[in-house]
């Protein structure tokens, strides 16, 4: 990926005390998004605030659409007018925002959105936390399709990992989504903002070749092609339909194919490029605790804990949710007697946990949401683990 | 037409006696008389018969998801303010899934222009009722006729805050141009609503005859009302459609309004995208002067083509009427504001299918009646 220093205007550079949701703007604005676009929900809402006071001085356009549908279709038209563009929601927004998440991925359009996770189903938890998104951050839109998702635990994790949303959704033309949670988004804590010089953005890519080699695709399961911007004379099309590499409509079973492999494969077949984990003590240790956003903090004193009774545990925690890092587990799983897997959900990542396990023992430690976890509650999971 | 439409997507999929060919046309020739540069024009559609138009102009184009072309269209613009924006899309499309973005863009007085095609149906999934279908008309969603309130377009608009908005048919093709053309040259949001005949789903099942029948009804039945007032802009079955430019008037823009906001804040330094407001309004009034420029240019070449065309004819000896009142029709043109010759042409226009037509409305009321008198029997 090829990467430029930060626009030193978005950047509020120095230490903060701030909340997650607030270092998800900055995060952006760091980035070089200029384009934002949201509708008010708990408890992502402080993103969209802290964007529209920041936009003025920093020459961003902000606004408030008339709903979820509105604010994401509004990011497609921004990011082919040539803007890095952001949105910001939780649950039932989201819910919404999957039919043109759908679209953006089809279209291959760039973004970054934030669902701040609350409990569920429908209404459920205003505004208690939950990872309860998990699945449907994958599997949202109708139809086969592959986005990146990435698990900030921390206010400082929500700055650095937009910018990275940014990067990685530029680079490989992809929605991005940050599954982070009300827990993470209403804490405050320190936030260092480096300097701009230190901040790698990947700038957008326009097309500026001649008009008859423009092509707004290229199906070769790879990233790094340039987007063409509206505006500059190359008369694209884009749809959501089924198309060629010109953009124009081609509904064949064949051309579905091409299409489909491309857009899972850009992502899947770049996996281990992209995917981001935490790791400690993970060599020799019997249990491996799989955790993430604000639960991965939680397990932390159950893991401590633990290794004081002289149980060998490890920690993967998972900083990029999906592409799902299946080749890890699989490594791990011949290595280890078990694997743990708290989450503030019913159990949804620990379907793939245990997909990739091997046959090795996985316990889910599920949560219905609205609080985090005991460490009690897992530390007995790993207790249980190498009975 | 070759150069502002993709020929390499021909033929397109609209059925014969379709009233969106002839909008795109119309479409077309108003970019092209606008004087606007076409490289800065993006179209955004949504889904259904009209949602294909994106696909086939060649201008930069998004075929978008249904009801979403106009929040895609104010991302389009706010995310590079130096570009027109058109949505062109279908009643279902923008009243009926995608009506709240409809009436929170013209709140907003958002800088787009929304050509509606008003078709009373959904064609692309099968004849199905819309917001906009007469009471009484059959669809196949109401196979015993509708029995819903259906939207008047233009007064939805009005109520929402749309600050330009006119209604035409598809036998009204150069209105239509002129229109379009009026609202690409202006700021903020403009609505224009074609009435249009779907021969192939709404005409066949209300047994209303083809296209040409539909048209000979929007000739008999539409009522020029410039500024009429939107509340009487109601349409019922087959009855009588009032049409012309309803509304039109000046308030900010979202995107003034959003500068002016942002220059209290921030001082004169204020910008947006790097740029400050003097040096975008610099930037668009250097391209107001280019269109300017080239409209003066087509209006002199027009001038030339007319007074080129009348000079063989005066030699000719059978032909010296004409020929006498040529000239003069060109010096009005070259002399007269560019708008004028579309206004001027429609009369003429019109008045030469008038003959035939008045002969054909001796018959015509008679059978009207009776494809009037067949609905109301289902509304009983």
């Amino acid at each position: 990926m090829k990467t430029v220093t930060a626009d030193p205007k978005g950047v509020d550079s120095g230490p903060h005390f701030m909340d997650g949701d607030h270092a998800l703007a900055e995060g952006a604005l760091a980035a070089g998004c200029r384009f934002f676009a949201g509708y008010p929900i708990t408890p992502s809402t402080e993103t969209a605030e802290r964007f529209a006071e920041r936009a003025p001085e920093v020459g961003a356009m902000f606004i408030q659409m008339e709903d979820e549908l509105a604010s994401i279709a509004a990011l497609i038209g921004g990011a082919w007018g040539g803007q890095k563009c952001m949105t910001v929601t939780c649950g039932p927004g989201f819910s919404l925002m999957t039919e043109n998440l759908g679209l953006a991925c089809m279209t291959e359009t760039p973004m970054v959105i934030a669902n701040v996770q609350r409990g569920g189903p429908s209404t459920g938890l205003p505004t208690l936390t939950a990872q309860q998104d998990m699945m449907q951050a994958r599997y949202g839109p109708h139809g086969d399709n592959m986005i990146i998702a990435l698990c900030p635990d921390s206010p400082q994790e929500c700055f650095d990992l937009t910018v990275e949303a940014f990067n990685l959704s530029e680079f490989y033309r992809v929605p991005v989504i940050i599954l982070t949670d009300e827990t993470v988004g209403h804490m405050h804590e320190k936030v260092v903002i480096p300097p701009a010089d230190q901040i790698k953005v990947v700038p957008r890519n326009n097309y500026n070749g001649p008009k008859e080699d423009c092509r707004p695709y290229k199906f070769d399961s790879q990233g790094g092609h340039p987007m063409v911007r509206a505006g500059d004379g190359y008369n694209f099309h884009i749809t959501g339909l089924t198309h060629n590499e010109k953009g124009y409509p081609a509904m064949t079973a064949e051309q579905s194919k091409v299409v489909v492999t491309h857009l899972m494969e850009k992502i899947n077949g770049n996996a281990d490029k992209i995917i981001r984990l935490d790791e400690d003590q993970i060599d020799g240790a019997d249990v491996v605790v799989v955790s993430y956003g604000i639960t991965s903090r939680i397990a932390v004193k159950a893991i401590q804990d633990a290794r004081k009774e002289g149980i060998k545990v490890g920690s993967l925690r998972l900083i990029t949710i999906w592409p799902f890092c299946e080749k890890r587990i699989r490594e791990l799983a011949p290595k280890v007697k078990a694997f743990v897997v708290p989450e503030i959900n019913y159990g949804q990542m620990v379907k793939e946990v245990e997909r990739c396990a091997g046959g090795r023992k996985v316990i889910s430690v599920n949560h219905c949401g609205g609080a985090v976890h005991d460490p009690q509650v897992i530390l007995d999971a790993i207790r249980k683990a190498i009975q | 037409m070759a150069d502002t439409l993709r020929m390499d997507r021909m033929p397109h999929i609209w059925c014969p006696g379709c009233g969106i060919g002839s909008e795109v046309n119309s479409f077309a020739d108003a970019v092209k008389r606008s004087g606007i540069d076409p490289k800065k024009l993006v179209v955004v559609s949504g889904i259904g018969c009209t949602g294909r138009v994106a696909g086939y102009v060649n201008f930069d184009s998004i075929h978008t998801t249904h009801g979403r072309a106009i929040p895609v269209a104010t991302g389009v613009k706010l995310a590079n303010p130096e570009l027109t924006v058109v949505v062109f899309s279908g009643e279902g499309d923008l009243a009926g899934i995608g009506g709240n973005h409809l009436i929170h863009a013209a709140r907003r007085n958002m800088d787009l222009v929304v050509i509606c095609n008003n078709n009373f149906t959904y064609g692309m999934t099968g004849g199905q009722v819309t917001p906009t279908t007469p009471g009484g008309a059959s669809a196949s969603t109401t196979p015993y006729g509708n029995y819903e309130y259906p939207f008047s377009l233009p007064f939805l608009a009005d109520a929402a805050g749309a600050t330009y908005i006119a209604r035409w048919t598809s036998m009204h093709s150069r209105n239509v141009t002129q229109s379009i053309e009026e609202a690409l040259l202006r700021k903020g949001f403009s609505f224009i609503e074609i009435i249009s005949p779907c021969p192939t789903l709404y005409l066949r099942r209300n047994r209303l005859g083809d296209g040409v029948d539909q048209l000979q009804n929007y000739q008999d039945n539409s009522i020029l009302k410039h500024g009429a007032d939107t509340r009487e802009t109601a349409i019922d079955y087959q009855g009588k459609i009032v049409i012309g430019k309803f509304v039109e008037k000046n308030k900010p823009t979202y995107l003034e309004a959003s500068d002016k906001c942002s220059i209290k804040l921030v001082g004169d330094d204020y910008q947006l995208y790097g740029k400050t407001i003097p040096e975008r309004e610099a930037e668009e009034k250097a391209e107001k002067e280019r269109i300017a420029a080239r409209r003066a240019a087509m209006a002199a070449a027009e001038a030339q083509e007319q007074a080129v065309a009348a000079k063989p004819r005066k030699t000719s000896a059978p032909a010296a009427k004409k020929a006498a009142a040529a000239p003069r029709a060109a010096k009005k043109a070259a002399t007269k504001a560019k708008a004028k010759p579309a206004v001027k042409k429609a009369p003429a226009k019109k008045a030469a299918p008038k003959a035939p037509a008045k002969a054909a409305k001796k018959a015509a009321p008679k059978a009207t009646a009776k494809t009037k008198a067949a609905p109301k029997k289902t509304r009983k």
